[in-house]
This record gives structure tokens, C-alpha cells and sequence, in this order.
């Protein structure tokens, strides 16, 4: 039977189903195109040097996203500081040491679990844990210690799928030279995983830009110019946070879109920086 | 010297058990957490009249603390932003998968992962702006903060994952599957979609799954598109999600009106918990397969 005979009801099977498929990844790819152009073309005319250099004042009726920005900076430094051994740990114990398969799968369920509980339960989770048990106050390092248990999983994930791809030839070489566990696991085993480390840190990185829920009864809402560790003692608004009071709370469209370009433009950064990474690695691993 | 070799190996193995017990600790307490301030201001309101309850009224003189209408507009906007997302995640996820060139392919998918990575206030906004003034003029309403508004924003914020895991159960259906079927004379896409898309059932409904996750748990972007008014749901009105009701009252609230906000917690979590489990039978019986 030649091609050209296919039946007309399946001709049209098959150009609606085409049609169709080609209308959803263009709407796909247009509502992307749309939501960064849209924001960059709001918010960029809106960055300002006195923005992105001041605190707000009353007194001058001027707003300044500085604090802000220096409260994002520090909440990242303290969760990474506390997300990376705990999950890179975490990840060695579950690849190189774990015997019992049901240990092993309850803690792989624990962190899917973790990973699927939305931040604003973390959130009431953190302010009830570290701001009242713990008696931290609303503060950026109870926020930060919310972030650290939302973002363990991811950081878990990617460093055990890197230690995942370390031949077992290494490590059964390193043994049979005598060397001992921990050594094996200090020289041969956690070089291997540096990858998964970065790609999760860029990961957590992206997460915790873009959070706004956990962080709002945990991190609270302050604009003050601190330092690095007077700052993770006292309350303070991160650039989401920020972002979402000024357009919800008080009307300032601008500096909302502003604050919003500049995390679009960090969210590009991040992207782009966790396919290069991937790609550097596959390449060096591959030589 | 064995002896103390012996001894630092035990001890490090110590640290790391501990390290991979971290996750277990966290959804304990997580969970004992949620139990334990939840469970009062249940106990005080009595279990019907909590969930079963029409209306909210936690600062009136005599205060009312039914959470229906939060149920019913959690379930009604997941299910919104599903008929909404899954189809267009769906059949962009067939088409990436199996028809796009590589180029092609390769800019799609970045456009997701972007859409993935913008953070969720970002969505609100945008909604604020656009899409909340554009529901008013089309539909002639007062306010155009509502039920239909925080569906669409919804069904955009959860197309990235089913995007994903749907490319990814795809991809994993056997090419022998394929190649029988195009030698027994069906075309491509005939193929893809009758014998590709039921190979990868379970994944994809592990994709929905995690849409439906993703979209109950959404508090931010919601908040700033829905209207935050405790009405039984419409699609034209004012609504409030559980997600949103908890983050709206957190900060001035105290007494039995903090305890029942820890309950509705309580509930959004369970909520998650069975979302959860129905994933997890999925993606196991998908890795079965």
C-alpha cells in the first residue's frame, strides 16, 4: 500500500495532534519570553544607584532595596554554611556506608517528604521551632535554619548523584592499598562529588532567592543596614520578602518591579551557571 | 594503633549515621509540630464544625471558625490549574520528547527551566498587574481578584514540573515499543500517542501529581491574585486558600484564632502527606515498569 493512502479520519488524527503539540510548546515558550521581557521592561528604567546603595527613610521619603539585598546575601552564607555538610554527610552515609535497606529507604522517603512540603508549612514549622523553642526571635538565622531543612534534600540529591558516577574501581583500589574507610571517603570519594556540591549550592541558591513564604514569620519583614552577624541575629526582609511588600502591602509598583528584575536577572544567572557547571564536569569526566 | 584505627573508623561512622538520620529528625518534627499545636483549637471547636463549617469570622465578637470554604477553594483551584496546565504540559512535553530537533529542543527547555526558577512573588505580581485588571474588564466585575485568576497563575507555575518528569517517563519507553509499532504501519505521532504516552502512564501521572502537590502548596503568588475574602468558592469572587489563610492572619493573630490556624495547617499538611504517597506508588510503579 503506497504512504499517501493513510485514511482521512487518521490525516486528521495526525494534524490535530500536531497542530496541537505545536500550539502548547509555543505557548510554553512565549509565556517565558513574556514574563522576563515584561518584568525587565518594567522594572530595569526603575534601578537606580540610590536604590540599589540606600536604606529607606522616612525622612526623605526615599526607598532603598540595600538592606535587602545585604539580608539575601547573608541568609544565603548561613544556610549554605549549614546545608552543605549536613547533605554532602548525609549523602556519603547513604552511598558509602548504609548496610539496611530499610534505613536506607526511609531516608530517601524522608527527603522526598521534605521536598514536597510547601514552604509556608516550613515556615509556621521555623517560627514555632527556632523563633519560639529555641527562642531566636524573628531573626535571619531562624530563617536561615528553616531554609537549611527545605533545602536539604536538593543538596542531598545532587551530591549522591555525583558520588553515584565515582567508579567503584577507585575506591576498591584505595582499599586494597590499605587504606581505611574514612580515608578512602576523604581522598578518593568526596573529590568526586564536588560537582553535586556546586550544582546544589547554585540550586539552593535559586531556591532561597525566590522564597518568600518560608521566610516571612521566620526571617521577618525589617529594612536595617546590618552587618554580617548583627544582621543573622536581627529581623530582616530578603529581596523576595521585600518584593512582596511593597507590591502587596504598599502600593509601590515600581520598586516591586524593580526588585523583580533584578531576581529574573539572578534566575537567568543561576540557569545558565547549573548548565555550565554540568557541562564542565561532563567534559572533564570524560577525558 | 589498631585498636585506635578501629576506634576513629567507629566514631566517624557514627557522624555520618547521624548526618543520614537528619531528613527522618526533620519530618518528625515537622510533623510532631503540626500534631501538637494543631490538635487544641480542634479539640475546642469541635472536628465537624472545623472542617465543616461555611464561615470564617475569626475576629467578629462571636467568632466562627469553619474552614470549608478553604477546603473547597484549595481542591477547586488545584483542579482549575490542572485542567489548565496538564494539557499544555502534556502535549509540550510529547512533543519535546519525541518530535522537537535538538536546537529546537534544546530552547524550549531552557523557557521551562526558566519559568521553573521564577520566583513565585514574581508570578504575583505580574498577575497583580496584568492579568487581574484583564479579568475585570473581560468579565465586567467590581474586582478582578479571584478564583479564576489564581487558576491561571496556578496552571502556568506548575507547567515546569509536569513539563519535566512527563519528558523524563518519555524518554524511558523502550524504542523497541516504538520501532514495532511504526513497522505495523501507524505514523509517528500515531505512534507517540498510542503506544509512547500509555507506556509512560505512571509517570506521567506522577507529573500530575506533583502539579497537584505544587499547586495546593502555592501560598505567595496566590495571595497576591486571589483577594484573601473568606467566601465559599466562585469563580468570579474573592476566595481564600488554606495555604493563604494561614499566611494572612500569622502575624497579628493570637489565642484560639493562632491555635486554628495551626489546624488549618494541620489539614494542608495531611493534605501533602496523602498528595505524597499517591506520588510516590506512582514513580515506584513507573520504575517497575
Amino acid at each position: 500500500m503506497p504512504k499517501n493512502q493513510i485514511a482521512g479520519k487518521r490525516k486528521f488524527y495526525i494534524g490535530l495532534m500536531k497542530t496541537l503539540m505545536a500550539v502548547s510548546a509555543v505557548l510554553t515558550s512565549a509565556l517565558a519570553l513574556f514574563l522576563v521581557i515584561y518584568v525587565l521592561v518594567k522594572g530595569l528604567p526603575n534601578i537606580t544607584w540610590e536604590l540599589l546603595s540606600t536604606a529607606p527613610s522616612y525622612l526623605s521619603d526615599r526607598i532603598g532595596i540595600l538592606p535587602d539585598i545585604l539580608n539575601t546575601v547573608y541568609i544565603i552564607l548561613a544556610t549554605l554554611v549549614f546545608v552543605i555538610p549536613l547533605g554532602v554527610g548525609a549523602a556519603i552515609y547513604l552511598t558509602e556506608y548504609a548496610k539496611n535497606k530499610r534505613l536506607v529507604a526511609a531516608i530517601e522517603y524522608a527527603a522526598e517528604t521534605l521536598s514536597g512540603i510547601p514552604s509556608i508549612i516550613y515556615g509556621l514549622v521555623g517560627m514555632l521551632f527556632f523563633c519560639e523553642f529555641l527562642n531566636m526571635q524573628t531573626s535571619l538565622l531562624a530563617g536561615a535554619l528553616t531554609l537549611v531543612i527545605m533545602n536539604l534534600p536538593t543538596i542531598m540529591r545532587t551530591t549522591q548523584e555525583s558520588l553515584k558516577t565515582v567508579p567503584q574501581s577507585y575506591r576498591e583500589g584505595a582499599f586494597g592499598l590499605g587504606a581505611g574507610k574514612w580515608r578512602v571517603i576523604r581522598t578518593v570519594v568526596l573529590p568526586g562529588c564536588v560537582d553535586g556540591v556546586i550544582t546544589g549550592c547554585i540550586l539552593t541558591v535559586g531556591r532561597i532567592l525566590g522564597e518568600s513564604a518560608a521566610l516571612l514569620f521566620t526571617a521577618g519583614v525589617a529594612h536595617s543596614l546590618n552587618g554580617l552577624f548583627a544582621g543573622l541575629g536581627k529581623s530582616g526582609a530578603t529581596l523576595t520578602v521585600a518584593l512582596y511588600f511593597y507590591a502587596k502591602e504598599q502600593g509601590e509598583f515600581s520598586v516591586a518591579f524593580a526588585i523583580a528584575a533584578i531576581l529574573i536577572l539572578l534566575t537567568l544567572l543561576v540557569n545558565v551557571l547549573v548548565a555550565l557547571v554540568g557541562r564542565y564536569f561532563k567534559k572533564r569526566r570524560s577525558l | 594503633m589498631k585498636h585506635k584505627k578501629y576506634l576513629v573508623e567507629n566514631v566517624i561512622h557514627g557522624v555520618f549515621l547521624i548526618l543520614g538520620l537528619i531528613t527522618v529528625g526533620c519530618v518528625l518534627l515537622i510533623t510532631v509540630y503540626l500534631v501538637m499545636s494543631g490538635i487544641p483549637a480542634i479539640h475546642k471547636i469541635g472536628l465537624f464544625k472545623f472542617l465543616f463549617g461555611e464561615t470564617w469570622a475569626s475576629t467578629a465578637a462571636e467568632p466562627a471558625f469553619g474552614i470549608l470554604p478553604f477546603i473547597l477553594t484549595s481542591i477547586y483551584g488545584t483542579a482549575g490549574a490542572i485542567l489548565l496546565g496538564v494539557p499544555i504540559g502534556f502535549l509540550t512535553a510529547v512533543y519535546l520528547a519525541k518530535i522537537a530537533s535538538p536546537a529546537v529542543k534544546n530552547v524550549v527547555t531552557s523557557a521551562v527551566g526558566l519559568l521553573a526558577g521564577i520566583p513565585s512573588v514574581v508570578y504575583g505580581l505580574v498577575g497583580m498587574i496584568v492579568l487581574v485588571p484583564a479579568i475585570r474588564t473581560c468579565f465586567n466585575l467590581p474586582d478582578g481578584s479571584s478564583l479564576l485568576a489564581a487558576i491561571v497563575v496556578l496552571g502556568v507555575m506548575i507547567l515546569p514540573s509536569i513539563i519535566d518528569v512527563s519528558i523524563t517517563a518519555l524518554e524511558a519507553v523502550p524504542k523497541e515499543y516504538e520501532d514495532a509499532s511504526l513497522a505495523l504501519g501507524a505514523t509517528p505521532v500515531e505512534t507517540y500517542f498510542k503506544v509512547s504516552v500509555p507506556a509512560a502512564k505512571s509517570g506521567i501521572a506522577a507529573a500530575v501529581v506533583l502539579g497537584v502537590g505544587r499547586a495546593i502548596g502555592e501560598a505567595t503568588a496566590v495571595m497576591m491574585v486571589s483577594g484573601n475574602v473568606p467566601n465559599m468558592p466562585s469563580l468570579f469572587q474573592s476566595v481564600r486558600f488554606l495555604t493563604t489563610a494561614v499566611a494572612s492572619e500569622m502575624s497579628y493573630s493570637s489565642g484560639l484564632q493562632q491555635q486554628a490556624l495551626f489546624s488549618i495547617a494541620l489539614v494542608l499538611f495531611l493534605f501533602i502527606m496523602l498528595i505524597n504517597a499517591t506520588l510516590n506508588f506512582f514513580l515506584k510503579r513507573n520504575k517497575e515498569e
